[in-house]
């Protein structure tokens, strides 16, 4: 295993982004909206791609306001569809969000003619090329590390209003902090986040990061605050233990195991999901253990 | 353009017939199964399921070689979608068995997990020489036009099992979809049943992958199931309307990538979906918007008719019959103009006897007869409020207020046999329809 200065930049996106999604993955938890990063990071396509078409250029503010009033739009127009038309929860997210995504496929294809955009580069990231860079410091850290301090302010700002809102809206409403605005805020932000961090680490990541570390903190905490502070923690732990299996073990592994023994690195952004899912799966067992052969131990943490 | 749409809607290619008939084939199974999907509440199941399939496509991609098997073979990527489809709804149903974690929250932890350990290993085989990942693009974005005739019978086989098995166990699986508890008290086999459900749905996600690919499979399992609910409120319909929509939609899905070469077929399937799905969402003949607000409006029309007339009796009662709009509008807080077109109306149909200055008017036998059978409802509604459903007297007259516009002639006999003859003298109006002295 070479390690080089690209593989410390690599690592340092990956956890900053990482812990930027974990924060408003929180929330999305507590609010049982987990699934809507998921369908953010497939209904910003179409919002890119118009971007893109009426801008003409890579230029990331006109991206950025599509991708974000796309994500709006699945928000507002799921919830329509849900009361208005009565249909289920899920099922209204899943309607708009497939909808958008496939609107958005056919998109790009159309502006392929006018910018390179390729839905695999949305969809994996392209980590390993974002961090090549020739300022000391790669922009994409400096943007990611922005958006990390963006959302944690946010969240200490309003922790009192998101917590209530989480819990008990109704309470909330009944005691003057708008609920519903504080929802939106919070699909504002999943969206603001789901897109800055498309460029660099792609969409997958960032689906796994809102969701993952929360869930795995859940385990260990009952207190919000307990629950963010273990979420960053498992989000850095992720990006670490997902790069190093990305360029050492699992091209080893995954060469033995199939009998290519050529392989190179591979995705980063994919290992660090995956690896975020080895620390849930690990966390949920050991729970179990606890529960089942020490009952007194679960009491304080679990 | 014209020659080439022809060529297509007639069949004329053995491609465009092998294409078209299994893209039709999957849609309908995907909406039946997915109407099952939706009254269950899972819908977005088929999305992590469809995500899921992608560590097994993309390992028995990279196994193939060792097993002497094409890695291109659909059926041998099939099955490694099977193996992990289903690793990956047991990961769900661990999670929601294992902790507090909600069911929303499992779906998404196991769609994100998978993908990126897919992902990973999709980036292994990207480095193979040969540029051999262009053969599983086709299941990632869904590529139809890449199935050839064997794979054809593949979804025709799968098809027919997923319409089989939801026709034969139709009525085992609507209990299931309504009343799990008393299915399972009443002995019914409960987990089997929802096992053989969610195995069809893997099923129908591993036939969809060719069609429309991973990300895009649970498309057809929500969106022609969700449209269906605004035609009918019957289950067998339902299931029809959303099987004829899915396999609609794919259809149309098909012939116009024939026509617009270049665009993503599955995508267009999909947008033909939606398509139908927003026509329904408006027109629908059950739950469509424009229906409600029709049916809304027509409530709301007969709710102020009949508040006007029984004011209008009420008038009466206490003074003349002949009763002039100032006194009406004192009883209720309408709006002048609502108030007069509402009586123009009434006596347009016969109900009142208007001067032609419009300033006064008189109920007319109809319109007697009509007043008086709802002022008799409202007040035997009102006096059974106060003698039987322990209601503070304040608030009875607006209780009664909204209940009297449902009450039909069997619930009024019913309260005028519960209700003494001392009460009924006092209060309530004879009946028009019987004559009382």
């Amino acid at each position: 295993m070479i390690w080089t200065e690209l593989d410390t930049w690599i690592v340092v996106t990956g956890a900053l982004t990482a812990m930027a999604c974990a924060v408003p993955g929180v929330f999305l938890l507590l609010n049982k909206q987990s699934m809507l990063g998921d369908a953010i990071s497939h209904a910003v396509l179409p919002g890119l791609a118009i971007g893109f078409l009426v801008s003409g250029t890579r230029d990331p503010l006109p991206m950025l306001i599509g991708a974000v009033l796309a994500g709006l739009f699945t928000g507002v127009v799921s919830g329509v569809i849900e009361r208005r038309g009565r249909v289920e929860t899920g099922a209204s997210l899943g309607v708009v969000f497939c909808s958008l995504f496939a609107l958005g496929l056919i998109l790009i294809r159309i502006a392929a003619d006018h910018v390179d955009l390729d839905p695999g580069c949305v969809l994996y990231g392209a980590l390993e090329l974002a961090v090549i860079d020739s300022a000391p410091v790669p922009r994409i850290v400096w943007q990611s590390g922005a958006i990390l301090f963006l959302n944690l302010a946010l969240a200490a700002v309003f922790f009192k209003e998101l917590q209530l809102a989480a819990f008990d809206p109704r309470f909330a409403k009944a005691s003057g902090i708008p609920s519903g605005w504080i929802h939106q805020g919070l699909t504002i932000v999943t969206a603001l986040t789901t897109v800055v961090a498309f460029e660099s680490v792609g969409s997958i990541l960032v689906i796994a990061m809102l969701i993952v570390p929360g869930a795995t903190a859940m385990l260990l905490s009952r207190r919000v605050a307990g629950v963010l502070l273990w979420s960053l923690v498992v989000a850095l732990c992720s990006a670490v233990l997902g790069h190093l299996l990305a360029i050492s073990v699992g091209p080893a592994w995954l060469g033995w195991l199939t009998g290519h023994n050529d392989l190179g690195s591979l995705s980063s952004a994919g290992m660090m999901a995956a690896s975020a899912g080895g620390i849930f799966f690990t966390f949920l067992a050991a729970s179990r253990l606890v529960q089942r052969f020490l009952p007194s131990l679960q009491k304080r943490t679990l | 353009m014209m020659e080439s749409f022809w060529r297509v809607l007639l069949l004329q290619d053995h491609n465009t017939r092998v294409v078209m008939a299994g893209a039709c084939l999957f849609g309908a199974a995907a909406g039946l199964a997915g109407t099952f999907l939706l009254l269950r509440k899972r819908s977005l199941l088929g999305d992590t399921l469809g995500h899921a399939t992608l560590p097994g496509i993309t390992l028995a991609f990279l196994l193939a070689e060792t097993f002497g098997i094409s890695p291109r073979s659909f059926l041998w990527l099939a099955l490694g979608a099977t193996i992990s489809g289903v690793a990956g709804m047991g990961a769900v149903l661990l999670i929601r068995k294992t902790s507090r974690l909600k069911d929303d929250a499992a779906l998404a932890i196991v769609l994100s997990v998978f993908f990126g350990a897919g992902i990973a290993m999709l980036s292994a085989i990207q480095q193979l020489p040969g540029g051999q990942a262009a053969g599983l693009e086709r299941l990632i974005y869904g590529n139809p036009a890449s199935m050839t005739s064997s794979d054809a019978w593949f979804v025709l086989l799968a098809s027919l099992l997923v319409a089989g098995v939801c026709g034969f166990l139709f009525k085992e699986f609507t209990l299931l979809c309504f009343d799990e508890s008393y299915a399972l008290t009443a002995g019914w086999p409960v987990r089997p049943l929802d096992a053989l459900l969610m195995g069809l749905v893997v099923l129908v996600t591993i036939v969809g992958l060719q069609t429309v690919g991973i990300l895009l499979v649970v498309a057809l399992l929500v969106i022609p199931p969700a449209a269906a609910r605004f035609w009918s409120d019957d289950l067998r319909a339902m299931a029809l309307v959303a099987a004829g929509a899915g396999g609609l939609s794919s259809l149309v899905g098909v012939v116009a990538s024939a026509l617009l070469p270049g665009l993503p077929t599955g995508a267009l399937i999909v947008l033909s979906a939606a398509l139908f799905f927003g026509v329904s969402l408006l027109v629908g003949k059950k739950r469509g918007l424009i229906i409600r607000h029709l049916l809304e409006r027509e409530a709301a029309r007969r709710l102020r008719r009949e508040h006007v007339l029984r004011a209008i009796f009420e008038c009466a009662e206490d003074m003349q019959p002949v009763v002039t709009l100032e006194q009406v509008l004192a009883k209720r807080p309408w709006k002048k103009n609502e108030l007069r077109s509402e009586i123009s109306q009434l006596t347009d149909d016969g109900l009142l006897t208007t001067e032609p200055s419009g300033a006064s008017f008189q109920l007319n036998g109809r319109g007697d007869s009509e007043a008086r059978r709802l002022v008799r409802n409202h007040r035997l509604w009102e006096i059974y409020l106060l003698n039987h459903a322990d209601v503070a007297p304040a608030r009875v007259d607006r209780d009664a207020d909204l209940i009297e516009h449902v009450l039909d002639q069997r619930l009024v006999d019913e309260l005028e046999d519960l209700l003494d003859e001392k009460a009924r003298e006092r209060l309530v109006p004879g009946n028009p329809e019987k004559k009382l002295p």
